[in-house]
């Protein structure tokens, strides 16, 4: 691709990106949230036309305009939010847009699941053809997205083969959804793929990864070419400069914690006991969790995804009822006021308890809301915030000027629709709605998940200095590393169960990952 | 903020658009478009009598188009305006004409009211299923317009039917009941219109200005969010739905204590349907709904001198107003036509 330039109303996309693949490299795209790396691979799979510049396929130039002709040149794209239709089978799935018939009208689904078979074993993708995609773990979904992209390139070579072919599969940050046995499964297949003669790129923003299994590094920043490199060449910490523009603390510095010897004498600021709660498909989730907080420390919950985690925090926060159990919070029993009626997640809140939730769309903002209304949320009625019913917009637009300044939500107006933020800054309005108040308890569930390194660093540090001002934190969130680097004590959830707790100066990566998987 | 110039420049090329279009249907049926045009202006604004007509035409969408709105502001597409209207209309008629004795100043006041909770009870039901069932609003207020309409037309012919009139209607309403005329007995302008108006204002302020709408406008929004903040996702859906009622009730109310001082059994003008319309071109925001009802009124004011000048079916008002409504829904062709982003 050479000199491609992309504009939209507004920003400069993608300014004159050049990028060479090579053939049966695994080539890393590398770059911040909105640095324009999905929009060049965008381009390539040709759901873009390009402004200006070219592509050049095996040295011979290319128009694509559209994602079948990019396929139809061997291009497959395996997109960061899957689509796949869950009620479907496997093999549904991947021969979709792609059916092989018989007699022109018939399904012939029995040819279709040999031919994935076969691709799954060439490929050591293993999968079952006849499952329903919905009764099927994150890391087997993107297993059958990696097949269905191979499926169709096979597909293109027994067709009479385009002159162009190119054989390159683009995989948008794929390891975000998935655990750390995942992740690891999903290298060794994208190395095989390699060494068996595809092109791959591979975009992500986690600077692990890349040095794992990339061939050649890219970095992308504001749409500009940084620089390309290889991993022996560069250390995570000169990436990090690259990709952010400044130097990036990655490790987080955390005082030691401060009063642990006499925590026995201390009361927890949020003491659990037994608590059982159901999912939406009414199955118990969580299945009799205890556990303590005390003031000034972090409790870690590892886990995969879809353990219990969701419930958990729902049910602490009063928005799902806990069928069994007890939650004290600051020694007083809330049990039965948070799961009484609606106004438990606001009970819960005056008691001093600030939530970022998981899903910031579901319930964090309202993206139709300008962040001066998203920043009063759930405190929009008190003063002075509001007088009887009448809310004074005064005092609502200067509590925002002030946290939007406080906590570097980067806006050109606190009147802008919070929807039109990036996620970064989305968050940090979240974050700073909550902690605009004094409190006494965090429950952060993934509170950095798909955000930018700058944010991800903003946030954290803001977490670790409500613990240093003796705040007790509930950290959720199914990355190890983010997990690893903030908790004071960990735990793994695994199948509704608190599995284990350690100390995290005695908490090593294998082992946690071992327990997340369920072994121990 | 937001300049107030973007928000109303979709609604007014849409009307705008819409107008061209009928021009060229009427130039098609061979009448000088510039002639019924003329007409149709002059009917709605041209002299003082057809401005007043027009401020009583607007008067019932000024309060249906608030029902809808409001249901749009609380997430919920309430279609049950017609019945609504209806429910009040009943209801303060049998007030207008059966409670005797009552001095003016408390009888107007007690029919306004019982016709406004009448039609808020009505509107509520709705409510009530969508927020402790799930029943889908759309549906349910659908049924309870033909609920609505057949109940009123049962009652009117046979219960509260006034013996001594040719026709299916109830007694009249006593003097007492009745709205004032504004403009003296010759034009009947009364004084509903400008309870209309000031219950544009008062929705407009409680919808933005208080902690109520805040809390009606974030359940319409993202449930999840409202429920996250504490507040009562259920109770709000009623309150949205019996305040849209209040309103659409009022409208009815209007008609029978101002216009007609009777109810009688075919009383349907569609109000309640044309509200929907008169919403989505106000974008659901309560000042809007006042050029836009002002808008629908006189179309439907001003048609008749465009039909006795030309000819023109008064039907070809129905076709610029679909017209305008199908460019509000689908707003990518207007933005395609005049290139707006």
């Amino acid at each position: 691709m050479r000199g491609i330039t992309k504009r939209f109303p507004g920003v400069v996309a993608n300014d004159h990106v050049d990028f060479r693949l090579e053939k049966g490299e695994i080539h890393a795209l590398l770059g911040e949230n909105g640095s324009g790396k999905t929009t060049l691979m965008n381009i390539l799979y040709g759901l873009y036309r390009p402004d200006e510049g070219q592509i050049f396929l095996n040295g011979t130039e290319v128009h694509l305009t559209s994602p079948k002709d990019a396929i139809a040149h061997g291009i497959g794209m395996v997109h960061q939010h899957f689509m796949l239709v869950p009620v479907m089978t496997v093999t549904e799935n991947i021969i979709l847009g792609n059916e092989v018939t018989r007699g022109g009208l018939f399904l012939d689904l029995k040819q279709a699941a040999d031919r994935i078979r076969k691709l799954s074993e060439q490929y050591h993708l293993e999968v079952d053809p006849q499952a329903l995609i919905q009764d099927l773990p994150v890391g087997i979904r993107q297993r059958v997205e990696i097949l269905k992209a191979l499926y169709r390139q096979s597909n293109g070579e027994s067709k009479p083969k385009s002159s162009i072919w190119a054989d390159i599969l683009i995989l948008d940050e794929p390891t975000a959804v998935l655990t750390p046995e995942e992740s690891e499964s999903l290298f060794r297949t994208l190395t095989s793929l390699a060494q068996q003669g595809k092109s791959i790129i591979f975009i992500t923003h986690k600077l692990r990864e890349v040095f794992h299994v990339a061939n050649r590094i890219t970095v992308l920043r504001n749409g500009r070419v940084v620089g390309t490199t290889t991993p022996m060449e560069t250390t995570e910490t000169q990436l990090a400069t690259m990709m952010v523009g400044r130097e990036v603390i990655l490790t987080v510095e955390k005082n030691p914690l401060e009063f642990r010897e006499e925590v026995s004498d201390r009361k927890p600021v949020l003491h659990v006991q037994d608590l059982q709660v159901v999912d939406d498909r009414g199955s118990v989730a969580v299945k009799g969790v205890s556990l303590d907080i005390y003031p000034g420390e972090i409790l870690g919950i590892a886990g995969v995804q879809g353990n219990g985690q969701t419930e958990l925090v729902e049910a602490l926060t009063g928005l799902r009822k806990a069928i069994a159990g007890s939650i004290h919070i600051n020694g007083i029993d809330m049990t039965h006021i948070i799961h009484s009626g609606y106004s438990g997640p606001r009970k819960i809140m005056e008691q001093g308890v600030a939530h970022i939730p998981e899903d910031r769309h579901t319930y964090g903002m309202v993206d139709s809301y300008p962040l001066t209304d998203n920043l009063v949320l759930n405190i929009y009625y008190q003063k002075p915030f509001a007088r009887g019913i009448v809310r004074n917009q005064a005092a609502i637009e200067e509590h925002a000027t002030r946290l939007v300044t406080e906590f570097d939500i980067r806006t050109p107006s606190i009147f802008i629709k919070a929807g039109n933020l990036s996620g970064g800054n989305q968050q940090k309005m979240v974050v700073a709605r909550e902690f605009s108040r004094p409190i006494i308890l965090l429950i952060a569930a993934q509170p950095t998940r798909g955000l930018d390194v700058g944010s991800i660093e903003f946030i954290h540090k803001q977490i670790l200095q409500k613990r240093d001002q003796g705040c007790a934190v509930l950290l959720v969130s199914v990355d190890l590393d983010e997990i690893l680097s903030l908790s004071d004590r960990i735990a793994v959830m695994y199948r509704g169960h608190i599995l284990a707790t350690v100390d995290a100066k005695e908490a090593s990566r294998e082992v946690l990952g071992l327990w997340m998987a369920g072994i121990k | 903020m937001v300049p107030i110039f973007r928000e109303i420049l979709i609604p007014i090329l849409a009307v705008f658009t819409a107008l061209i279009l009928g021009a060229v249907l009427i130039e098609i049926s061979g009448v000088s478009f510039i002639e019924a045009y003329r007409g149709l202006f002059e009917g709605m604004f041209g002299s003082r009598r057809a401005l007043i007509e027009t401020c009583v035409a607007a008067t019932p969408y000024l309060l249906t188009g608030l029902a809808v709105a409001i249901g749009f502001q609380g997430g919920l597409f309430n279609i049950g305006a017609e019945g609504q209207f209806y429910m009040g209309a009943l209801a303060s008629v049998i007030v207008g004409y059966t409670v005797q004795g009552l001095p003016a100043w408390l009888h107007l006041p007690l029919a306004l009211v019982v016709g406004a909770i009448s039609g808020a009870v009505w509107g509520s039901i709705p409510g009530l299923l969508k927020a402790r069932l799930g029943a889908h609003e759309v549906i349910n207020t659908i049924m309870m317009n033909y609920i609505a309409l057949k109940l009123v037309d049962y009652l009117v012919k046979n219960v509260f039917r006034d013996p001594a009139a040719s026709m299916d209607r109830t007694p009249y309403i006593l003097p007492t009941a009745q709205l004032p005329r504004m403009f003296g007995p010759d034009y009947r302008l009364h004084a509903g219109f400008l309870l209309a108006l000031a219950a544009v204002v008062f929705t407009h302020w409680l919808l933005f200005k208080t902690t109520l709408g805040f809390e009606i406008r974030t359940v319409g929004a993202n449930p999840g969010a409202a429920r996250y903040a504490g507040m009562n996702v259920a109770g709000n859906i009623v309150l949205a739905m019996a305040m849209a009622g209040a309103m659409a009730g009022l409208a009815g109310v209007g008609e029978v204590l101002g216009l007609n001082h009777t109810l009688p059994a075919a009383f349907s003008a569609g109000y309640g349907f044309d509200a929907i319309a008169v919403a989505l071109l106000a974008k659901s925001n309560p000042m809007g709904i006042i050029p836009s009802a002002f808008l629908w009124g006189g179309l439907r004011n001003g048609a008749g001198l465009m039909q006795v000048r030309t000819g023109i079916s008064i039907d070809l008002i129905s076709v610029i107003q679909a017209l305008v409504i199908m460019f509000i829904a689908a707003n990518q062709i207007v933005r395609w036509i005049y290139r707006i982003n």
